[in-house]
């Protein structure tokens, strides 16, 4: 724990509400990819696995709109795949999550810090399909 | 093989390899990849992907254990993640342009370098270190409960050439889909002089946050399969819960040192397969 010194909202507060998003953040995606799984599994387990050649996923399964357009036609592979962005976004939501905690803290130097993050994040998320 | 028995032949691989890797503390991401595209003939991109996803999964399940005890130092964590995250975002791209054989060399190296790196005896940390001008103004020097009881307080060393490591740290992650621990342990403990506990559980909370950043990137470039995944996730992460619930006194000194020589033999064998095209 750093010293900020006799702040109300200190980093050990703002750590166990990381903490807390964390565990949240994972029983849930862990919960929806198992869902989809089963249901995956149901569909189409007997058929033959081929993981051999690389042919890349279809584009409903690259982007965000498709994934969330394939779960909820409960497709077993758009399921699993909205519970990965769930738990992909989680660290995420952490950076967000931190960054209101040390505005909380009136610590202007790692707001920004925690902001610069948050972009590459979200630029991996959001804009690098397009990138190239 | 059909699909049912792929995957459960892929979870219980994923279950023994987050259980040893969290039992050892050396990760179980790093073993995952070779697991996947030696035995299981899984093209090593869609391994790569498979393996980034259940590392955010299990160093968000621990961070969510270890942040409460008050060694992780937010700060320390949040700055170097800078490095970090850009770190992945350029492996993530130059993983594209980079050959399946030339990945699998790379993979060899890291495996060798952290079988080495499991092996040789931890340093005694250095205490009582004078503060440095920019890690004080960093707001980075922290303390934390002592085994003796009361906090001890830590002066932070020479922050550039720890955030130059992370952003390799970050690179490696990117580019092979694990959680690059024993680099950042290298950059904070060897660098930057942190008390060990505080590098191990500060790291394993970036871990996340890395992978993350290139998760996005694997995820958008169709690199991600659901049906390769699942059983991943869902196995490495039961494994590690399982591993941190009977860590607390099992004596893991003969484990990690027969995990240690498997991690070296995946590395040779990865180097071998590398170098003659068997990838």
């Amino acid at each position: 724990m750093a010293q900020t010194g006799n702040d109300a909202f200190t980093d050990q507060k703002l750590e166990n509400m990381v903490g807390n998003l964390l565990r949240a953040g994972v029983s849930l995606s862990a919960f929806v990819v198992l869902i989809g799984g089963v249901i995956y599994l149901a569909r189409h387990g007997r058929e033959l696995a081929d993981y051999r050649i690389f042919h890349g996923e279809p584009s409903e399964l690259k982007s965000l709109s498709g994934i969330v357009r394939d779960a909820f036609a409960l497709s077993g592979r758009g399921i699993i795949q909205l519970g990965l962005l769930l738990l992909i976004a989680t660290p995420v939501f952490r950076v967000a999550l931190s960054i209101w905690g040390f505005a909380e803290e009136h610590d202007r130097m790692y707001m920004v810090f925690t902001g610069i993050v948050l972009v590459v994040l979200l630029y991996s998320l959001l804009g690098s399909a397009s990138g190239f | 093989m059909n699909i049912l028995e792929f995957t459960l032949l892929v979870a219980v691989g994923s279950f023994a390899a987050g259980l040893l890797g969290s039992l050892t503390g050396l990760g179980g991401g790093v073993v995952l990849v070779p697991l996947l595209t030696l035995f299981f003939k899984v093209d090593i991109r869609y391994a790569i992907g498979a393996s980034l996803v259940s590392v955010i999964a299990t160093s968000s399940g621990a961070a969510a254990a270890y942040v409460k005890e008050g060694f992780s130092n937010i700060r320390i964590g949040m700055f170097l993640e800078i490095a970090t995250t850009l770190g992945a975002l350029a492996g993530a791209f130059l993983a594209a342009f980079i050959s399946t054989k030339a990945l699998a060399v790379i993979f060899g190296l890291m495996l060798l370098y952290s079988a080495y790196l499991s092996r040789k005896p931890r340093s005694r940390a250095e205490r009582n270190l004078p503060p440095d001008a920019l890690a004080t103004r960093l707001r980075m020097n922290g303390s934390f409960p002592s085994e003796e009881g009361g906090t001890r307080h830590y002066n932070v060393q020479r922050v550039p050439a720890g955030f130059s490591l992370m952003f390799g740290a970050g690179a490696l992650s990117g580019l092979l889909g694990i959680g690059s621990g024993a680099v950042k342990v290298l950059a904070m403990d060897q660098a930057m002089k942190i008390p060990f506990k505080v590098s191990t559980t500060t790291s394993n909370f970036m871990i996340g946050v890395t992978a993350a950043a290139s998760a996005g990137v694997y995820l958008n470039r169709g690199y991600v399969d659901p049906g390769l995944a699942m059983p991943v996730m869902l196995g490495v992460l039961a494994g590690s819960m399982l591993g941190a619930s009977i860590l607390v006194k099992a004596e893991t000194k003969v484990l990690r040192l027969v995990f240690s020589i498997v991690i070296a033999v995946l590395g040779a064998q990865m180097l071998y397969k590398g170098f003659t095209g068997g990838i």
